[in-house]
């Protein structure tokens, strides 16, 4: 894992007591909250509605068991006993007071932790694939890549102020989980022809009120010149990008405006003039950080076998690992689903114990997931199941990763001040309809993804099933759509038709999938059977 | 009934204009009639209250019920954790939200 040099520590301390002094500011009077505010975000403080809320960086979902035990005693210290893990990687604490704001912030930086730009119009937390360093399917590890990505961005003076804020995702396989096409800007590590590294460019992707899949911008961009080539990609948009109009203000708009064609040339143009500057980090410096990213210390020699007798961890072997790059391991998803629960909550008691699990089980690493999950990336195959024992006993053992019950949710109107419908009971409603594991497997690979207003920060544009809350004269409805991805088959979901109730937007999702169990082929899963037969026999059996 | 809400400044919770200061607990909420702007603005200035406004909001048997869902889950607290709500002992709040 990267680590903090004496600047990165300096940067988080002095801005840690630089906000200590504008709270103080603030309560004193001396700031009034028109004045406080753009502060405030700056270091990820919103007020929602219940309260104030916290939003900490987790860069590209990496953390340390050390950083975990952290976030869970900042859990129970500062808050309520538990924190909420988001679909960007990052972690929200929904009970936090101003005026122990500034000693949460010092606690966090005590584990090269930070809440920097998790807010406003600047270039925010940098995600990437959960698996990285793991995955037997990866290229490299992207994330030296991501990292070098945080240091370029991190209080970046030209790019403070953007028309809007600015995400992304940095990937190395063909196989995405990072949603990566639908940022505003995704980058896939690649290999050319003469098999040097370097990033594939995808430019003006996003969700929220007008989802748009990023068109690749540069299919190659050589390693020591993609800041280079970023810092013109985001030039451009901070030349040109809308700022008259808050919905009209994202880069894919102005993609999508002058068209991928026009801003290429802008961005090339742009690219000319910075490339002999000198403004790229030297290559000693990606090196450096290469070194942080080197192999854990894998044991060889290790078994391969596991013993599947007891049936419930044979279930959650099954569904929630996945293969690693280094014979004898395995990468372990821990679900924050459980049948009924709040997806992305985890209390302090559970933090802890997967950071303990991590310190003892997983070479000290986890990760979060952008669908609310936690990664052990590096599990012995022989500890599996003493490892599952654990998680179970602390209803952490869930084996529904990527079932219809592994949903992402929003906050929804239960804790957001901008949401126009609730997200989360919608969430355990569907995963309480549908609890039977044997049906839940049977149905397969299906996303459901729950975004309680237009923002979209739960992702219904890319789900297979995608549901979105909308305000009806007062009163919740809920529309919902069919057909998108966030993998490698990136699309975008269509709406069914006319909204629902709560109760009836349910029932039409067990008739949807109906209509899948009915009509799949071999090896289909809902997604490919909707793509292959369409919208209209779901559509007639949900509206009749 | 025109009822003041907004956050006390330090904790950042949900609190009501009771008439001489601000309540945790909506049903403590008064009517303010023609008042609100006056009040907001003096509130705000001795830092008594944070982004404070003005919704409408009915009496009803069972306390007073803001007129829109928003102020009603504002009120109460997050309708999936009631053990942080206003209404603790409840086990289904849907029909009080709803």
């Amino acid at each position: 894992m990267y680590q903090y040099d004496h600047y990165d520590q300096a940067m988080v301390d002095a801005r840690v007591e630089e906000f200590r002094g504008q709270v103080a500011r603030r309560l004193s009077g001396e700031l009034t909250e028109d004045q406080f505010k753009p502060l405030r975000l700056k270091n990820g403080l919103y007020l929602q509605l219940h309260a104030y809320m916290l939003r900490v960086a987790i860069p590209y979902g990496t953390l340390s068991s050390r950083q975990m035990r952290m976030l869970g005693d900042i859990a129970d210290k500062y808050d309520r006993g538990y924190g909420h893990f988001t679909t960007r990687q990052n972690l929200q604490y929904n009970w936090i007071k101003l005026e122990q704001t500034p000693d949460i912030l010092a606690d966090l930086a005590t584990v090269e932790m930070h809440a920097i730009q998790t807010s406003g119009n600047c270039i925010r937390n940098i995600s990437s694939d959960q698996y990285a360093g793991a995955a037997a399917d990866e290229l490299v590890d992207p994330r030296p890549y991501a990292e070098l990505l945080r240091q370029w961005s991190s209080f970046h003076p030209e790019f403070d102020y953007l028309p809007r804020k600015f995400k992304f995702a940095v990937i190395a396989s063909d196989t995405d989980r990072a949603a990566m096409r639908l940022h505003d800007i995704g980058i896939q590590i690649v290999a050319n022809k003469a098999g040097e590294i370097g990033a594939k460019f995808h430019v003006g992707g996003g969700m929220g009120r007008t989802p748009m899949i990023a068109p690749v911008i540069r299919d190659f961009v050589p390693a020591l010149q993609m800041i280079s080539y970023a810092e013109a990609c985001l030039r451009v948009y901070n030349r040109y990008g809308r700022r008259d109009n808050k919905y009209k203000a994202r880069i894919k708009i102005l993609v999508h405006e002058i068209g991928a064609d026009e801003y290429r040339r802008q961005v090339e143009e742009e690219f000319a003039h910075i490339l002999p500057l000198g403004l790229e980090p030297p290559a000693a410096e990606l090196a450096r950080i290469k070194s942080f990213f080197a192999d854990p210390g894998f044991e060889t020699g290790l078994p391969e076998t596991i013993d599947r007798s007891d049936p419930d961890f044979a279930l959650w072997l099954d569904q929630n690992t996945v293969a690693h790059k280094q014979p004898g391991y395995a990468v372990v998803t821990i679900s924050l689903k459980p049948a009924g629960g709040i997806p992305g909550d985890a209390s302090a008691d559970q933090m802890r114990l997967m950071a303990d699990l991590a310190h003892d089980l997983s070479l000290d690493e986890l990760r979060v997931t952008h669908t609310q999950n936690i990664v052990l990336p590096h599990v012995k195959k022989a500890d599996l199941y003493p490892l599952w024992q654990k998680l179970d006993a602390a209803g952490l053992g869930t084996a529904n990763l990527d079932l219809i019950s592994d949903i992402i949710a929003c906050p929804g109107l239960d804790y957001c001040s901008l949401a126009n419908a609730r997200s989360i009971p919608l969430a355990q409603k569907i995963s309480a309809r549908f609890a039977d594991m044997d049906r839940q497997r049977d149905l397969g690979e299906l996303k459901v993804k729950i975004s309680g207003c237009i923002n979209a920060c739960g992702h219904h544009h890319a789900g297979h099933i995608g549901i979105l809350g909308v305000d009806r004269k007062g009163t919740e409805n809920y529309q919902l759509s069919f057909g998108g991805s966030e993998a490698a088959d990136t699309s975008l979901a269509q709406i069914t038709g006319p909204g629902f109730s709560e109760d009836g937007v349910i029932d039409a999702l067990e008739k949807a999938t109906e209509i899948y169990l009915a009509q799949r082929g071999d090896g289909e899963r809902f997604l490919d059977t909707y793509r292959r037969i369409g919208m209209a026999p779901f559509k007639e059996a949900i509206y009749g | 009934m025109k009822i003041l809400t907004g956050n006390d400044l330090k904790s950042g919770d949900v609190v009501w204009w009771d008439g001489h200061g601000w309540s945790r607990d909506v049903n403590d909420a008064v009517d303010v009639g023609a008042q609100a702007e006056a009040i907001l603005a003096r509130e705000d200035a001795a830092l008594r209250v944070n982004a404070g406004y003005a919704i409408e909001a009915a009496r009803t048997a069972e306390g007073v019920r803001p007129s829109h869902i928003k102020d009603r889950i504002r009120a109460l607290g997050p309708t999936v954790r009631l053990d942080f709500s206003l209404k603790p002992a409840e086990t289904d709040i849907s029909g009080w939200v709803l």
